[in-house]
This record gives structure tokens, sequence and C-alpha cells, in this order.
């Protein structure tokens, strides 16, 4: 299916604008970027640069004015359930349970409850919440109910996970524990993630690479492979020398919008 | 909490029977005019023992079960339609408005010229009064659809037919629940209107009687059964109601 060792995600010459022609607004430049199978790529850039747009583009929510989306080689037309999305609010179903919620993906495709029944146990254990699988969301604290929506896109076993600003809404110390448990969760499945984030140590501490991106209309303004240990030390001098060069250039681009 | 609700309930009665008693015994008004409890029980027992209530009453449900039942069918399938596709909303959005704020009322001799005296003129007209409401507020639950919710079943796979069916319907539930109960409420209201006319039975049709018969008891008696089933159905809506969205308050 696909060619063996091409990017898993081929983002090229995609742009968007918003609103009607002649006074459209440009919310995205012409971004290419291409993700390898296995890689968790930050997209990194000031509010209203467009990385949320990049990302519901790849996911098939929005169409791009030019430009293609490739997901192993094909070129994305609409949502799928090849690419799993994971939602700064969570969007966690509030009539199912936990349970009900992680199983959703494999009830869609018609899998023998069994099957299901075993798929939702082993990603329950994996964010740790199989003690909670009967409750309802509204019984769940925020870091809950987001380790609960990364076990119901895992579930589905998509090819790639999209992540938008998924840890913006909680508080500091559940923010890092919960980079703790995706960056642990990652190190057993190996995915390929695209994830969205404005906190610059976040994209330092999950990536493989950090793209920054300009101010809007979005461009890519420097990618920053990111040379770590798999495990990472937030204090360790070469992790806050990452993330200093980044704050320097993110700090250019956020210049440039207070002008 | 409940006791607050009977004692309510008492002191109401009380009063009622303080004042009618205290007519007949004083002779303010004709007491005729303002029935006694005890009339109006006397009134009821005899109704009842005869098998009369409950021919009027299960004539009056059989209807609204029809009437409502077939309006609600149609205000589902329609407030889901134009709730999820936004051409047919804007082509209906104006019509509706400008018949819902007519008096359903304006149109009941329209329903008899059309539907004769029978059955149908009476399940028209309770269809008729209710689909609008409900049409109306199951349209604006599914408007209110969260579209993330929506966004996160596509991207697990959901086809048009599983979206409407796992992420509208439940998610718009709440709303629909209430539309229902709003409906219910609404045929009680007009389905004494619908038998004023041309019914020989319903409880509109016994309340009716009364006036003909210059009988204010059976009027009384007449306006509480349907206060009686009223509530009585509300209160069951209510409880599976709370059965069904358990998951919205789930402590």
């Amino acid at each position: 299916m696909t060619t063996a060792g091409g990017p898993k995600i081929q983002i090229q010459r995609v742009a968007k604008s918003f609103g009607a022609p002649g006074r459209a607004m440009e919310a995205l430049g012409q971004i290419d970027l291409d993700v390898a199978e296995r890689e968790l790529v930050c997209l990194l850039g000031p509010s209203g640069c467009g990385k949320s747009t990049l990302l519901n583009i790849v996911a098939g929510f929005l169409a791009p004015t030019s430009g293609t989306v490739l997901v192993d080689g094909h070129p994305v037309s609409g949502p799928a359930p090849e690419r799993g999305v994971v939602f700064q609010e969570y969007a966690l179903f509030p009539w199912r349970t936990v349970t009900g919620n992680v199983e959703f993906g494999p009830l869609l495709q018609s899998r023998p409850a069994a099957e299901r029944r075993r798929t939702v146990d082993r990603y329950l254990d994996l964010v740790g919440l199989r003690a909670h699988a009967d409750k309802f969301p509204v019984q769940l604290s925020g870091g809950m109910k987001q380790r609960v929506a990364i076990a119901r896109a895992l579930a589905n076993n998509p090819a790639v996970i999209l992540m938008d600003e998924p840890f913006g809404a909680l508080d500091a110390q559940t923010r890092e524990v919960l980079q703790d448990e995706l960056s642990r969760i990652q190190r057993v499945e190996h995915k390929t993630i695209l994830f969205v984030t404005h906190s610059i140590r976040e994209a330092v501490y999950l990536a493989d690479r950090v793209v920054v991106m300009t101010s809007a209309p979005g461009r890519i303004k420097q990618i920053f492979p990111i040379k770590l240990p798999e495990v990472r030390d937030r204090f360790a001098p070469e992790f806050t020398q990452y993330e200093s060069d980044i704050t320097r250039v993110v700090r250019e681009e956020v210049a440039k919008v207070q002008e | 909490m409940g006791t607050t609700r009977a004692m309510a309930m008492l002191g109401a009665f009380a009063l009622w029977a303080a004042l009618a008693h205290g007519n007949a015994w004083l002779g303010v008004v004709n007491p005729v005019l303002l029935p006694t409890p005890v009339e109006v029980g006397r009134v009821g027992l005899d109704l009842a023992r005869s098998g009369e209530l409950a021919r009027h009453v299960l004539t009056s449900l059989g209807r609204i079960a029809q009437g409502f039942g077939l309006a609600a069918l149609a205000a589902l399938t329609l407030g889901l339609l134009v709730g999820m596709c936004v051409p047919l909303r804007l082509m209906t959005e104006p019509v509706i408005e400008f018949v819902r704020p007519i008096p359903p009322l304006a149109f009941l001799p329209m329903f008899l010229v059309w539907f004769g005296l029978g059955e149908a003129s009476k399940v028209a007209f309770i269809g008729y009064t209710t689909f609008f409401p409900m049409f109306v507020a199951i349209t604006a639950s599914v408007l209110r659809v969260d579209v993330v919710l929506l966004r996160a079943a596509a991207s697990l796979g959901a086809t048009r037919a599983d979206l409407v069916r796992r992420v509208v319907l439940p998610a718009a539930l709440p709303g629909i629940a209430v539309a229902l109960r709003v409906g219910v409420g609404l045929a009680l209201f007009v389905i004494v209107g619908a038998e004023f006319m041309g019914a020989d039975a319903g409880l509109g049709n016994l309340i009716m009687e009364g006036r003909t018969f210059f009988n204010p008891a059976q009027i009384v008696m007449g306006a509480l059964v349907l206060g009686l089933l009223g509530s009585l159905i509300n209160t069951l809506l209510l409880a599976a109601e709370r059965r069904l969205l358990r998951w919205r308050t789930a402590a």
C-alpha cells in the first residue's frame, strides 16, 4: 500500500484562506511538511498562526484552498478512521461511559463484543483508567477525560494521530503528568503523531521535531530536530538549551503580532 | 420535598372545601355555582360506577395518544432533517415562523370542515397543535449538537447514518425529551377544545355536557380529572427522562 520508508503524512503546498473570494483572509501560507512513520512532530506558533487550521485540514475537517495532504500516499478528502483526532475540549460522548467511549471506533466497525472488550481493557490499562471503566465523562476530571480521549483514539488503531492542543485546558501539574503519560505511551505504541501546541516546553519534551510557524498567514519558519533521549529530563542543560533556542525564534513572531 | 408538596396540595384542597362549604352554609352565591368537594366527589363516584368516567378518560387518552404520537413522529423526523440540512432549514424557517404564532384554535373550525365531526378531526387537531412547538424545539436541540462531537465521531469512522443514530440523537435527547413533555401537556390542553364540538365522549365532552345540563359539579370534576391526568403523565415522563439521561447527573 505505502511506499516502504516513505513519509506517513505528506503536506504538499497546502494553503487556506477564509471568507469570500476577493476579500478573503489568508490563514495559512504555503505549507510543505513530511512526517515520517513513528515520528512525533509538534506544530508550534503564536495563537492565530493557523496551526490548528493545518491540523484540521490533515484531519479532513477543512478542505485546503490549494494543495493536498497525503496519508500513506492517499489524498485526504474528509475525516476517516485512519486519522485519529484528540481535541483540546476532549470531545467525549457524555452519554457513553468510559468503556462506551473507548469502544466507539471498534463498535462502528462491527467488531465482535469479546474483541471490543479486549481492546477497551488494553487501552484503559495503558492510560491507567481501568478502575473507572463504568463512569460517565461528567464524573471525571479534565486529565482523566483526556486520558479517555487518547485511549479512544488509540483503540481505533489509526495510522496517524492528530492532537490539537490536547493538554491546553489542563492545569500545569496535570499537564506535565499527561505529557509524561503520552511520552510513555509513545514508547510503547510508536504512533505517527502530529501535535499542535503553543507550549515550547511541551514541544521540546515530546517532539522528535518541532516545527515553528510564523504569525498569520502561517508558514513554516524553522524546524528544530530534537536530539534528546527518549526519556527526557525537563531540567537537563540540553533541554533548556532547546527551550531557549526555540523561544528566541517564537518571540520574533509574537513581536510581529504585537506591532 | 415530598411533604411540602403534599402539604401544598392539602392546603389548596382545604381552601376549596372551606370556601365552597362556607358558601353553601352562608349562601353568598347560589350554592349550585360553587360545588363543594363532596358534590364533585359524588358526581365522580357515580360516573366511575357506571363506567362512564373510564369511557371518557380512555377516549380522550386514545385521541391524545394518536394525535400526539403522529405529531411527535413527524416532529422528530422533520426536526432531525431540518436541523441537519441547512438549505432545508432556510426554506422552511420563514413558513414555520409565520404559521407558528397563529393560535391553533383559530384553525379548529377548519379541521371540522376538513375532517368532519368524527375521530379524525380531533386527532388531526391535536396533531396540528402539538407539532409546531415540538418541531421547533427538536430542530433547535439538533442545531445545538456540538460540532466537535460530530468531528470526533467522523474521525472514528462514523458514516452519516452512524452520526444521526449515535451522535445527533443521543446528544439532542435532553432537548427532545423536553419537547415531548411540552407536546403532551399541550395535547391535554387542546383535547378539551377539540371535544367541545361534535364529540360523544371524552373529557371535553363530559365538561360540555355539564354545561348543557347545568351541572357545575360535573364541570369541576372533569377539570380535576384533566389535572390529575396531566400531572400523572408528567411524572411518568420525568421519571423516564431521568432514567434515560442518567449520564447528565451521574455522581
